[in-house]
């Protein structure tokens, strides 16, 4: 029984990163713009929170940081696709190549260091319920903000007229802006909604999951962020199920890797990235669904003529 | 309160096209100057490192080319893709199946020798690079999956097939436990170019012949015609009989069978047999010099270059200074950022408004427009 709350529990933490930086993103092109620079945000939020967590000894000093990094990096990729229309798809790129470059050079002197880890939830008498009681209150504090974040989404979207008007510019932002809705605005706050997501997801990585510093440590996982969205469909629950799932791809070849499986190591390695491929494959296999559910001005830049 | 407003102009600005990449090095550069102070360096100093010091003799000129060339190889073929509007990012992924399907001939059959043996190991790789980028190409031609994301897995695929390789079926069973395959033998090593100067090898001149058959194929050819039909106007090439499916996969296959090739020049030149890592990123910075030459092949020659010197500078810096030698990556992200923000200029004019003025500003452009619809 044991065994089985302890793997839960790791699959939740494994997922938990995917599920914050992919609502994250989804927000974003919900309002049409696709930012491809998740990874990078990501690593420079994980970066930024651990410095920050190291250099102060709060943990939730660097959860803060975390989130301002990847903000504050995120507003880079808004000025150059908003206001000077770039093309989104070099630009998220380039915000990912100088993240992973500018992340390594700032983490120098914290290879090797002892980082600060957030404390677990503790709630005497519930935490202590057997079986349910850890996985229900005795997780870590970014777990219930990315069920929280999941939930406030989807209410956010589909039940609020701002919601509204964002998904409205996402399917349209010439009619938005006929509309005298103030496209760019609300895409700039999507964008920068969407880069603190990504930094705090890159903040969980690097203050509970593996508390240290580790170049190149979000592993790719911003990319396979960017995969949940196309895989939910732009569907917050869906990302949430989507989330849990690749958790459970990844900690299952961990463990298999652990139980010294006769198979090479590199394969089970490979199995997050191979299983993103099929993912993606089997949902554009379903042509509708995917051409309903994508935003209609997804990627296309947005001048205003005024 | 300040606004930037784009202003559309009535045709792409030819000033501004040939000036963007100078403006965006300039911007890097001052970037790089806060930067370097920011890291306790006299910035003059840390330039003459980074920029001049690495290319002021003539073997490191040789360093240069050997950097230079696969960049060069993989950024023309992705220039191609780009213009088409297809989106391969995966080409760290082609330029190290190339490198492992061309090795296949020295580790395999280490007592092959003779002239056939590198051709057959240059074809192999170009056939490794393609065959792998074919796979992106055909999962978006049949299921209409995401090029950029299928694209972008397979290269962390790759890295671990290669580390598998290497340490375990491939490894050298004299190599003390090292993961790395034996030596090739010398009839499998790519040539240096001329042995007494330096080491460059023919990989650069690969590179060049490249861009120039890849220069000819966009500018005088048909299908060059068709590339940016296609690219600009999907709807419009369909009208005129070019089927899009066909040029997502001559797209990739061009493009992987040269970062293929670049891998196993990589390989057989400047490395000599098959280690864990085998690229610092080429596949990656290629991307940047696409964009910061313009997708134009000749103009990815010179950014080829400048982005292998960022790479020698930045190793340079890292013994000179004791800066992390990862100020390269963030050289080359400044510089791709710039380009990108500075081609908004073919396009547009840049105007800055305080908020309060541009209700003002907005009112007088009416006035003109009333007495026009009149």
């Amino acid at each position: 029984m044991d065994i089985t709350v302890n793997i839960l529990l790791t699959i939740a933490t494994a997922a938990t990163p995917l599920l914050i930086a992919a609502i994250g993103e989804l927000v974003v092109e919900r309002s049409g713009v696709l930012n491809l620079g998740v990874e990078g945000m990501m690593i420079m939020g994980a970066v930024g929170g651990f410095g920050a967590g190291y250099l102060t000894g709060s943990p939730w000093i660097g959860l803060l940081a975390a989130i301002a990094m990847g903000a504050v990096f995120s507003l880079l990729f808004a000025v150059m696709t908003l206001s000077l229309a770039t093309n989104q798809v070099a630009t998220g790129l380039s915000l990912t190549l100088l993240g992973l470059g500018l992340s390594g050079m700032m983490g120098t002197s914290f290879v090797g260091q002892p980082g600060e880890r957030l404390p677990n939830l503790y709630i005497p008498v519930l935490t202590d319920i057997p079986v349910v009681g850890r996985l229900l209150f005795g997780q870590d504090p970014i777990f219930y903000i990315s069920i929280a974040l999941t939930a406030a989404v989807m209410w956010f979207l589909f039940k609020t007229r701002t919601g509204l008007t964002l998904r409205s510019i996402g399917d349209s932002h010439t009619s938005a802006h006929a509309l005298g809705i103030k496209v760019i605005r609300y895409r700039y706050l999507a964008v920068i909604f969407g880069g603190a997501c990504a930094g705090l997801a890159g903040g969980h990585l690097s203050l509970v999951y593996t508390p240290q510093w580790v170049e190149n440590m979000t592993a790719g996982r911003g990319w396979i962020a960017l995969a949940l969205v196309v895989f939910a469909s732009w569907r917050p629950w869906r990302v949430l199920a989507g989330a849990y799932i690749f958790g459970a791809v990844w900690i299952g070849q961990l463990h298999a890797q652990a139980f010294g499986i006769p198979v090479p190591s590199q394969l089970l390695s490979s199995l997050p990235y191979l299983a993103t491929v099929v993912v993606l494959v089997l949902i554009s296999r379903n042509k509708r669904l995917t051409m309903m559910n994508t935003p209609a001005s997804l990627g296309q830049p947005f001048v205003p003529d005024r | 309160m300040m606004r930037l407003e784009l202003v559309k102009r009535p045709q792409r600005s030819m000033l501004f096209s040939a000036l963007s990449p100078f403006i965006a090095f300039g911007l890097t550069m001052i970037a790089g100057a806060i930067l370097f102070a920011l890291l306790g360096v006299n910035p003059l100093n840390a330039f003459e490192i980074y920029f001049i010091e690495p290319i002021s003799q003539v073997w490191q000129l040789h360093e240069l080319a050997i950097k230079a060339a696969p960049l060069i190889l993989i950024a023309v073929g992705l220039s191609v893709c780009y213009k088409a509007n297809i989106w391969n990012i995966g080409a760290e992924g082609q330029f190290i199946l190339g490198g492992i399907f061309g090795s296949a001939i020295p580790v395999l059959f280490p007592g092959f020798e003779g002239p056939l043996v590198l051709p057959l190991m240059l074809l192999f790789g170009m056939v490794g690079g393609a065959a792998y980028a074919a796979i992106p190409a055909l999962l978006k031609t049949r299921f209409g999956t995401n090029e950029i994301l299928t694209s972008l897995m397979l290269v962390y695929v790759a890295q671990l097939f290669l580390d598998w390789l290497v340490r375990g079926p491939w490894r050298d069973p004299q190599g003390h436990g090292f993961p790395q395959t034996i030596q090739f033998n010398d009839s499998a090593v790519l040539p240096e170019l001329m042995p007494d100067a330096g080491r460059a090898n023919w990989g650069f001149v690969f590179a060049l012949v490249a861009a120039v058959l890849i220069w000819v194929l966009m500018s005088r050819l048909l299908k060059g015609f068709e590339v940016r039909v296609l690219g600009s106007s999907p709807r419009a090439g369909r009208f005129a009989g070019f089927g899009l499916n066909r040029m997502v996969f001559f797209a990739f296959l061009l493009s992987g069978a040269l970062a293929g090739l670049a891998g196993i020049s990589e390989v057989s030149g400047a490395i000599g047999q098959l280690q864990p890592v085998i690229s610092p990123g080429y596949g990656f910075t290629a991307i940047i010099v696409a964009f910061l030459g313009r997708l134009n092949p000749l103009g990815i020659v010179a950014a080829g270059l400048v982005l292998a010197l960022t790479y020698l500078g930045g190793e340079a810096v890292q013994s000179a200074l004791g800066i992390s030698d990862k100020v390269a990556r963030v050289f080359q992200g400044m510089l791709l950022f710039f380009v990108l923000g500075c081609d908004t200029l073919i396009h547009y004019r840049i105007r800055l408004v305080g908020m309060a003025l541009a209700k003002g500003a907005a009112k007088l452009d009416a006035a003109p427009k009333l007495k026009e619809a009149r």
